[in-house]
């Protein structure tokens, strides 16, 4: 079995594939730990996994690129590969991409769409616009991910400016975790934003893993 | 008080040290320093366009340009953009009073479901800067409301940001919209947010895409620099 990475690999280095198969998974770092519980739980065994680091997040113009680096640097040892992206803030230019090296990806805006379900989250539409989300990953990574890139470490102050438009911060959970869901209300607070506990579990991103596994 | 001699007396350094000494702090986001260098410049009979370009747009140049290099980030621009703001509270008015030169207007808002603002904040600051007049409608704007503001104000140019995926399509249905009025060529649109590249722009009919607060200020002022010369031609 694949020991688990820890949060702090998956956001830095990513994830090197290791375990062989029919079906290579170039996947964001932050989605790691659910597609390893996912192939476990359903015997993938024919999937492999391999992560980019999920801190391209914070700089979403370089996702694309170090995507299209990892196609190609695994496609001849691979019969099929999936990419576990979706937009991502690419603005399309994944997807455009991705159809051009002849690979498909998984749908949606961005992964808070795909857990909730793209169409429960689009049919929310604007009721969630104020909402901040996170997820199990960046609920353990908030520091990382949010607190310290934002300079709210260094720059209390700045909090209001970036998230004065924002009312509440919802936290998508994957995993039944009431450690987690303590974690995530004490970041509200942080962020003085009210706190919502919506489970989500694996939403559309299972669906899609599914729908690859039982298609190669 | 063991760095007090290390201070620097604003007051005691002549014009271009000051200058100088006003890109750093804005640099370091120092608003007080900021606002008291304005003051001290106002003082010595500057002009206030003249302390706007040189001292606080000049400084505020130097942040955008090392954000697009990466040599500075978010937080920091925030910051920056914080002091100058303060700067340009002191500004404002005496503008308004000394007559300072007009490049143009602008409309902008962030649109539709979007309630991002910080890099159109960050344009709308530039934008005043550089000598235009901005109206500035807030994020979550339907069409409704940008069609009302291009009637009531009468802009040359109109502003349309978005920072996501989802909502960065709704820049078309303005622009479409302007389309069925037939008032599309009446405006000069440009468009901006981080998932947005210069093929969308294009795609949505945009006159432009400008990629940070920057180029939108340089783009902007080229527009306005063909609409005189056309009208000088005509």
């Amino acid at each position: 079995m694949t020991d688990l990475p820890n949060d702090d690999t998956l956001t830095h280095s990513g994830l090197e594939a290791r375990d062989g198969g029919r079906i290579l998974l170039i996947a964001c770092g932050a989605l790691a730990h659910e597609i390893l519980t996912l192939k476990r739980l359903n015997g993938w065994n024919h999937m492999d996994l391999t992560c980019l680091p999920a801190k391209l997040h914070l700089y979403p113009e370089k996702i694309t690129e170090a995507v299209t680096e990892s196609v190609e640097k695994n496609r001849l040892a691979y019969d099929h590969i999936f990419v576990v992206y979706a937009d991502c803030g690419t603005g399309g230019q994944l997807q455009a991409k991705c159809a051009a090296l002849g690979v498909e990806m998984v749908e949606g805006p961005h992964c808070y769409s795909f857990f909730e379900g793209n169409d429960s989250f689009a049919a929310r539409g604007d009721d969630d616009m104020r909402a901040f989300f996170l997820t199990d990953f960046l609920v353990r990574q908030f520091d990382a991910f949010v607190w310290k890139p934002m300079g709210l470490d260094r720059h209390p102050e700045l909090r209001d400016m970036i998230f004065g438009n924002y009312t509440t911060l919802i936290y998508q959970a994957q995993t039944d975790d009431p450690a987690l869901v303590e974690k995530a209300r004490a970041c509200a607070d942080r962020l003085g934003l009210t706190f919502e506990y919506r489970f989500t579990g694996y939403g559309d991103l299972e669906k899609s893993l599914e729908h690859q596994a039982a298609k190669h | 008080m063991s760095d007090q001699e290390d201070d620097i007396i604003l007051s005691e350094l002549d014009n271009e040290e000051l200058v100088q000494q006003m890109f750093d702090d804005l640099y370091d986001g120092l608003k007080e320093e900021i606002e008291e260098g304005v003051n001290i410049l106002l003082e010595r009979g500057w002009q206030p366009y003249q302390v706007l370009t040189e001292a606080l747009v000049g400084g505020m140049t130097i942040v955008g340009k090392d954000f697009r290099d990466g040599i500075l980030f978010v937080p920091e621009v925030l910051l920056a953009a914080n002091a100058m703001k303060g700067g340009m509270a002191i500004l404002k008015p005496l503008l308004a009073e000394t007559g300072a030169p007009r490049v143009g207007k602008m409309v902008i808002g962030t649109v539709k479901g979007d309630i991002h603002d910080i890099g159109k904040n960050l344009v709308s600051m530039m934008m005043e800067g550089a000598g235009f007049e901005v109206v500035d409608l807030g994020i979550n704007n339907p069409v409704e409301k940008y069609l009302e503001a291009l009637e009531t104000e009468a802009p040359d140019i109109l502003g349309m940001s978005a920072l996501l995926t989802t909502t960065m399509p709704y820049m078309k249905v303005v622009i479409d919209t302007l389309i069925e009025q037939g008032k599309r060529d009446d405006y000069v649109v440009l468009v901006g947010g981080a998932p947005l590249n210069e093929e969308f722009g294009k795609a949505i009919g945009a006159d432009a895409y400008c990629r940070d607060a920057a180029v939108a200020v340089e783009t902007a002022k080229d527009f306005m620099a063909r609409k005189h010369n056309k009208l000088a031609a005509g």
